[in-house]
Formats: C-alpha cells, structure tokens, sequence
C-alpha cells in the first residue's frame, strides 16, 4: 500500500512538474506570438501582462471579437492550455485564427512564461 | 559569418545585399490571387471563416507595413540597410493588397490600418536594434502564416498563405544575417 501511494506520489509530482512548465523555454517559444502579441501593448491581439486572472475580452479598448467577449472564459494555465491547443475550436469566432499549439509541454512552457512576465519590470511601468 | 552591419565600405555592403537579396527574393514574386475570381466560386460554407483567417493576417501586415515605416524614418538605418527594409516593406504591402482584395472577394470586410500603432520606440536606439524589432516581427509572422495554412477550407488559400510564408521567412533570414546572427539556424520553422 505504501509502495503504491509512494509510485502515485512520485506520478503527481511529475505531473505538476510538467504542468508547470519551463518559463525559459517559454519565453522562446513566445516568439512564434510575435506577429500579433506584445507583453506591455495591444498589437493584433491584445497585450499580455496581467493575463492571468483576467477575463477574455476584457481590455478596454480593444477590438476583441465578439465570440471572444462571450466567452466567458478567465485566463488561467487551465483555460489557457485549452485555448492554445484549438484556439478556433475552443472560441469559434475568435480573430486569433492560429492552428494551434499541439505539443502540450511547449503549452506549458508558454504557459510557465505567460505567468513569469506578468510579474516583469515590463508589465510593472505605468 | 559576413553581415551588411560589418562591411566598412557602404557601396560594397549594397553589392553584397542587392546580390543577395535578387537571389533570395527574386522567387518571392509569386502569383497569388489576385486576378482568381474563380476562388470565390470556390469557396463553400467555410467562406466567411477564411475571410476571418486572411483578415487578421491583413492586420498584421498593415502593422508590419508602419513598422518598417517607424524603422525606413527612425533615421539609424544606414543606406544598404534602408533599401533593404524598403524593399521588405514593399513585400508586406502587396501581401496587404492581396489579402484585402481577397477578403472582399470572399464577401468580407478588410480590416483597415490602424491610426496609431505602439511600437517600442524607446528600444530602437541603434541599427541593430530597428533589425532586431524588425526580425522579431518577420519571425512571428512566419509562425502566424504558419499557424493559418492549414485551417483554410479552401486549399487554394493554403497554397497563398504558405506563399506569403515564404516570403516571411526570407526576410526574416536575411535581417539575421544583416545582425550577424545564423540566418537558418533549423531545418525547420515553428
């Protein structure tokens, strides 16, 4: 019984491990964002900083599309891993026609960066 | 590794990057679809969603078109370097002119540029940095053109968007190479 509950800890651990993510790795993979996203401002697509925690289609100001204003989505890594793995399927109608992120470690890593740079000196100036 | 940046000489670094760039961009004159009015009649239920896919990349092209403008009239561009983001900026106009008439000949609505872009001007301090703001662009534009070339219903549409990919991914090679950097540094684009 011991043994089991050591191999199911040992299995959590991995996978919070891999749930968390490699912001390093991250940051580089945020480069293929780079066409429509900036941390600090709105590009395409809307800024970045302070993603986690807020609800889509939030940003005043910003031309979301509809489908993503109700979506009723708030970012987290959940509802972010889900977005960036079928953006189109998970919000049909949204504007961020992208196929997807299919690796799910390489979603995580976004994911482990998204949640680093919101806490940056960039997304910390007025 | 040689780079534009390195070359003392400026008429030499403009042999060397219109040598360059009549190799590497002379393919890039593709027909795309302008002209195919046959796409239309193509396209099925799925036009509307097409039209979206070719709409958000028009917006990043009009986006890159400013930013290689902030860049042509930042002033720390030297000769060679200038012709060569003209150049690149010409490409970004005539992917923008395909994709809005495309838009409208799928019944949708081009976006329009914006009236105001933010760029980080205050990190654009030198040549180096314009090409690197410039390069970063390219790259994600090719991850973007990517991303859209298999979602089109209309294989047609891949064919264009992967067309205009290749573009990207020159240009993105050549302001590498312009920073001294690997221009190809994988077999594979991401």
């Amino acid at each position: 019984m011991l043994r089991v509950a050591l191999a199911a800890a040992a299995a959590l651990s991995v996978g919070a491990a891999e749930a968390a993510g490699d912001a390093k790795r991250g940051e580089q993979l945020y480069a293929r964002c780079a066409a429509c996203h900036a941390l600090a401002y709105d590009r395409v697509g809307p800024r970045h900083c302070a993603l986690i925690g807020r609800p889509a289609g939030s940003i005043a100001g910003f031309d979301y599309s509809a489908a993503m204003k109700s979506s009723g989505i708030v970012w987290n890594a959940k509802t972010l891993d889900r977005f960036l793995a079928a953006p189109m399927q998970r919000v049909p109608g949204t504007t961020m026609t992208y196929a997807g992120v299919t690796d799910a470690k390489e979603r995580a890593d976004l994911v482990a960066y998204l949640e680093r740079a919101g806490k940056s000196a960039d997304c910390k100036k007025p | 590794m040689s780079s534009f940046l390195a070359i003392p000489n400026p008429q030499a670094a403009r042999r060397l990057f219109l040598g360059r760039s009549s190799l590497l961009l002379s393919g890039a004159a593709v027909a795309l679809l302008a002209g195919r009015d046959v796409l239309a009649a193509k396209a099925g239920g799925s036009t509307a969603a097409d039209a979206q896919i070719l709409n958000t990349a028009l917006a990043a092209e009009l986006e890159a078109i400013a930013a290689y403008q902030v860049g042509a009239e930042s002033g720390l561009l030297q000769k060679p370097v200038l012709d060569l983001a003209v150049q690149f900026q010409g490409h970004h106009k005539e992917h923008a002119d395909v994709l809005a008439k495309t838009v409208q000949k799928l019944g949708g609505k081009p976006v329009a540029a914006k009236s105001k872009y933010n760029f980080p001007l205050e990190g654009l301090k030198s040549q180096a940095d314009v090409l690197r703001f410039a390069a970063r662009l390219e790259q994600g534009a090719v991850s973007a053109y990517l991303g859209a070339v298999p979602l089109f219903a209309n294989r047609d549409l891949s064919k264009a968007a992967a067309s205009i990919l290749g573009d990207e991914a020159m240009h993105w090679a050549v302001l590498r190479n312009a920073l001294g950097e690997n221009p190809v540094p994988s077999a594979f684009v991401a």
